[in-house]
């Protein structure tokens, strides 16, 4: 018996490699033969988009690590400089691809905060309904995408699912499944349809019953457990440091969000609270995103309740043909399901923006932060790792 | 870690027993949403080709073509968008720009096709299987515009400030009123096409809007030297047909213009248009007449180094523009204010001189190297009922000299006026302010046989009389003017049923059971007016070409049969200043050219 359960608990013995000098300082001498490169990606691993980290393994072991980023470069930065601003709403919306809201909500705020111009009540609710629905259905995937990454792809198929339900209710209020393209500079693009409510309704309550069956398959699973508790860790220290922010952070006890650090639309007419862990690793982060789920349901019922049912939907604005915005710049953020999500945009008083900057979570997170995470890790946990912090190559490289 | 870690992930298991989920894609339809951003359709009766949707595409997916049996009219290019998916990401701003709302996103989505040239076509033209679809996505409501619906209003004096006076009633815009009409429009350029002159309005528009007066004056005389006049009563026709008119108000175009050269000094024009110092060609010509076909020859041809000289036969300029329209509308000085530029650059004016009687056409012609005649419609037309012959009928277009001139006319305590068109307002509300001034009220009456719906008037113009009291009262025709012991007691009038036959001629049918009495002791008849061509004299009118509707005939640079005699404005197109203004630019062209090619 004592045997037995000494297989299961065999540890190699790691003392040997990699070689340390007298200081404790690695040598990673490729000549030596003892050490091996490994590209991951930049094939699509999941549906985390085409990045590849350049990894030097001793054995099975991540000493050194590398983004690579270059294979989704757009433009769309540049493209816009190029377009009236008008033209830049169906434009800037590839930037993210699983959640195109966030950025015509940028764009919009960006517009309107430079032009001093002040949106209806309705348009309001209805912005941030279709903000919190793009949260939702990325997190339909992620949580169950946490599992996929270990083999465990059925959560995935499930959370695909209940997704293609929230897309066909964006379908229905905007107009387009994946690249919605609702919210314009001055308000949006229509009111919720009859029986929409409804509609949500039964979308919501499946998607609660889906959250027992993922507790079920994922969180209360050894394996699961196994390979994502103590893994990924990241040191409090390295949040400031590093940029670090969204679920990333909370899962490191920092109460960190702009919903309610800089509230922005109606979400300080919302009841919601920010949920924390300290544990800071793959299970913690998974955790903190299966509870984001939750609030975002909760957040969709009270928009669902509060909201004004009719009203003006878009603000009189200038001709869009030439709608020139007053010389000035502006940062405008928001809580994507990645965290703080910003664009700097500069105008030089012209139809054209000057300049529209992307600060995207992804760009610190799987750069600064993933090259420094990964050492260390097992070779078979470097995808997990990558993908509990929920990185965008798109919106890095936009 | 407990043993529940390692079982309760079984539970999983009982997804066996679920239904399948998923759509068998084509066994299963699975229809677009109600507002589904699917393949495009236009109503291509409804579209008019103004091109917004080619404008706002941010992928360059659409291009306006010709189409196969869509000819270009007023209001319309003729051409239709022309949609390439090799491109478009249905993001759907061409349907919530589209002026007229005939363009629309269907909410099919499937299409399978061998040849990639498919994936370029025009919708609404070439057959499509989801073209009766009726669901997809259409310009979102409500209040839902992507470039101002509204005009911006004008000021203007109120009735009572204007009513006993003929000071000018429509103020003008401020900078901020004028930028942000400016801003309404989506320059499409359909009005280039309507306007007579074919003025750059888009262009000037966008100047206003830029805040670039200099480059907006500019642009107004390259096509235009009457842009004060015409800024107050031009016929606007651009505004008829103007895109944003089609779902909104149509752009305040004349107004925009005026707010133009209301903004530049007199003594500012030479430089912003670059016309000082223009050599001199050697060559003469004689314009007939200072009206706006004159005067637009004149200033075309003295900027091509032509000596010029007009003979007018009051002892003003303007023609109908001073003798005709009340100075409320158009104020002298602003008619002064344009033809004074034209005199600075060389051209002369001999008042007071009538070509025919004073001069006559041949001695021009010896004289000359070319004449151009734009000598307008000035003898008024009678109805010829019973009565017309009495000494207290009168023709519009005479008081309306009269009152130019300063010279006192008669004015009746009760008078009826008989026309319906601007002419018929102008006297109508010019005989309002004088009773008000004589009698302290206001008695006049205008009839016409078009009813309220087709007067010919301008409709601000029917409001505005009404507003100064008079009484509009249409769809009458005159009968006999009823005269007891000599003096006038009214005019008696049938109803008017209609005016054109099935051929479209005039030939007015009456409903003479249904009769009215307008009671009256002065009657002004405003119909319409004639034109006299006495002074071309029957050697000349021999070289001329007269049509059967007893029109000359002009080729279209505005030469008459009599190679050297160029003919233009009201008495070749009727009356209306823009044409005159255009014909004038064009016989200048033709001048110049039959004098350097003898053609
Ligand atoms: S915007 Fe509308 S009316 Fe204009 S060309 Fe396009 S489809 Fe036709
Ligand atoms: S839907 Fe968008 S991309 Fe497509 S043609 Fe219209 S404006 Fe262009
Ligand atoms: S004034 Fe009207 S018709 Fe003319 S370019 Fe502007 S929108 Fe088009």
């Amino acid at each position: 018996m004592e045997k037995i359960k000494n297989i299961f608990n065999w540890e190699p013995d790691r003392s040997l490699y990699p070689e340390k000098d007298e200081n404790g300082n690695l040598i990673v001498d490729l000549s030596s033969q003892k050490f091996t490169k490994v590209w991951h990606g930049p094939n699509h691993p999941g549906t985390t988009g085409n990045m590849a980290i350049e990894l030097t393994l001793s054995g099975d072991e991540v000493v050194e690590a590398k983004t690579h980023v270059g294979y989704l470069h757009r433009g769309f930065e540049k493209l816009m400089e190029r377009r009236l601003y008008i033209q830049c709403f169906p434009t800037c919306v590839r930037m993210c691809v699983a959640e195109p809201d966030y950025n015509e909500y940028l764009l919009a705020r960006s517009v309107e905060e430079l032009d001093n111009l002040e949106i209806p009540e309705t348009a309001k609710w209805l912005r941030t309904l279709v903000l919190e629905m793009a949260r939702l259905q990325t997190l339909l995937r992620t949580v169950p995408g946490q599992a996929g990454t270990l083999s465990l792809g059925m959560g995935v198929q499930w959370g695909v699912y209940l997704r293609d339900l929230v897309l066909d209710l964006f379908e229905e209020l905007t107009g387009g499944r994946v690249y919605h393209m609702y919210i314009i500079p001055g308000g949006v693009r229509g009111l919720l349809p009859d029986g929409f409510k409804k509609r949500m309704e039964d979308v919501l309550l499946k998607i609660e019953d889906f959250i027992v069956r993922i507790d079920n398959l994922i969180f209360k699973n050894i394996l699961f457990k196994k390979r994502t508790i103590g893994i990924g860790h990241i040191p409090a220290e390295w949040i400031d440091k590093y940029g670090v922010v969204g679920p990333n952070a909370r899962a490191a006890g920092f109460k960190r969000d702009v919903r309610k650090d800089y509230p922005y639309l109606v979400y300080d007419q919302l009841d919601f609270d920010i949920a924390t862990l300290t544990d800071s690793d793959v299970y913690a982060r998974s955790l903190i995103r299966r509870q984001d789920l939750i609030t975002t349901i909760d957040l969709i019922r009270q928009i669902m309740a509060k909201m004004p049912n009719d009203g003006d939907i878009k603000s009189p604005t200038p001709n869009v043909l030439h709608w020139k915005i007053p010389k000035g710049e502006v940062y405008v953020r928001s809580e994507s399901s990645r965290g703080e999500y910003g664009f700097y945009t500069v105008s030089d008083g012209s139809e054209y923006p000057r300049r529209i900057n992307l600060r995207g979570p992804s760009y610190t997170h799987a750069v600064v932060l993933l090259e420094k995470l990964l050492i260390n890790a097992n070779i078979a946990d470097v995808h997990s790792i990558m993908v509990s912090l929920q990185t965008c190559p798109p919106e890095i490289e936009r | 870690m407990a043993l529940k870690d390692i079982l309760t992930p079984f539970t999983a298991w009982t997804n066996v027993f679920k239904p399948v989920v998923t759509i068998k894609d084509p066994f299963n339809d699975r229809p677009g949403a109600e507002r589904y951003r699917g393949f495009h359709f236009n109503d291509t009766s409804k579209c008019i080709g103004c091109g917004s949707c080619e404008a706002i595409c941010e992928n360059e997916a659409i291009d306006l073509v010709p189409v196969e049996g869509i000819e270009t009219k007023d209001g319309d290019s003729g051409l239709r968008p022309r949609v390439d998916y090799g491109r478009c990401c249905w993001c759907a701003l061409c349907v919530d720009v589209c002026t007229t709302a005939s363009l629309r996103l269907t909410n099919e989505y499937t299409w399978v096709t061998e040849n990639p040239e498919d994936l370029r076509y025009t919708p609404g033209v070439d057959v499509k299987p989801w073209d009766n679809n009726e669901l997809g996505w259409k310009k979102p409501e409500p209040n839902y515009h992507f470039f101002g619906q509204k005009r911006v209003s004008m000021p203007e004096l109120h009735p009572e400030q204007r009513d006993k006076s003929f000071i000018e009633i429509v103020k003008g815009y401020s900078k901020e009123q004028a930028i942000l009409e400016a801003d309404r429009c989506v320059e499409c350029g359909i009005c280039i096409a309507t306007c007579p002159a074919h003025m750059g309005i888009p262009d000037y528009i966008r100047a206003i809007r830029e805040d670039n007066i200099e480059e907006g004056f500019k642009i107004l005389y390259d096509t235009n030297p009457l842009p004060e006049i015409c800024g107050r009563i031009c016929t606007h026709k651009c505004e008829t047909v103007c895109s944003v008119g089609n779902l909104g108000e149509a752009l305040s175009i004349r107004w925009l213009k005026r707010y133009i050269a209301d903004q530049v000094e007199s003594e500012d024009y030479k430089r912003i248009l670059q016309s000082d110092g223009i050599a001199n060609n050697g060559k003469k010509v004689a314009v007939v007449g200072s009206g706006p076909a004159g005067l637009s020859a004149a200033h075309y041809l003295a900027l091509m180094g032509y000596s010029v000289t007009i003979y007018e036969q009051f002892s003003q300029s303007g023609g109908m523009m001073r003798y005709g329209i009340p100075e409320y509308r158009l104020p002298y000085d602003q008619i002064d204010k344009d033809v004074n530029y034209i005199l600075s650059l060389g051209v002369k004016i001999i008042y007071n001189t009538n070509v025919g009687k004073d001069i006559s056409l041949s001695e021009l012609k010896s004289k000359y190297d070319a004449v151009f005649a734009g000598t307008g419609l000035h003898l008024g037309r009678s109805t010829r009922i019973p009565g017309t012959d009495h000494k207290h009928v009168y023709q519009s277009i005479d008081l309306l000299n009269k009152i130019t001139e300063g010279k006192e006319i008669h004015v009746a305590e009760n008078i009826v006026v008989i026309g319906g068109g601007n002419v018929a307002m102008d006297i109508t509300r010019s005989l309002a302010r004088l009773q008000n001034i004589k009698y302290g009220k206001v008695s006049i009456i205008a009839t016409s046989l078009e009813d309220e719906n087709s007067m010919p008037a301008d409709r601000e113009e029917v409001v505005e009389a009404r507003e100064e009291m008079a009484t509009i009262n249409p769809g009458w025709g005159p009968k006999e003017i009823l005269i007891e012991d000599g003096n006038i007691k009214g005019l008696r009038v049938v109803k008017c049923l209609s005016i054109f036959d099935e051929e479209g001629r005039f030939n007015p049918k009456f409903d003479e059971s249904n009769t009215n009495f307008f009671k009256a002791d002065m009657i002004v008849e405003s119909i319409g007016q004639g034109m006299d061509i006495e002074y071309i004299s029957e050697d000349i009118k021999k070289d001329l070409e007269i049509n059967n509707r007893g029109r000359i005939v002009v080729d279209e640079l505005f030469q008459s049969g009599a190679k050297w005699l160029f003919i233009g404005g009201d008495i070749i197109q009727g009356p209306d200043v823009i044409h005159g203004i255009a014909n004038g630019h064009k016989a200048a062209v033709g001048i110049d050219k039959y004098l350097n090619t003898n053609i």
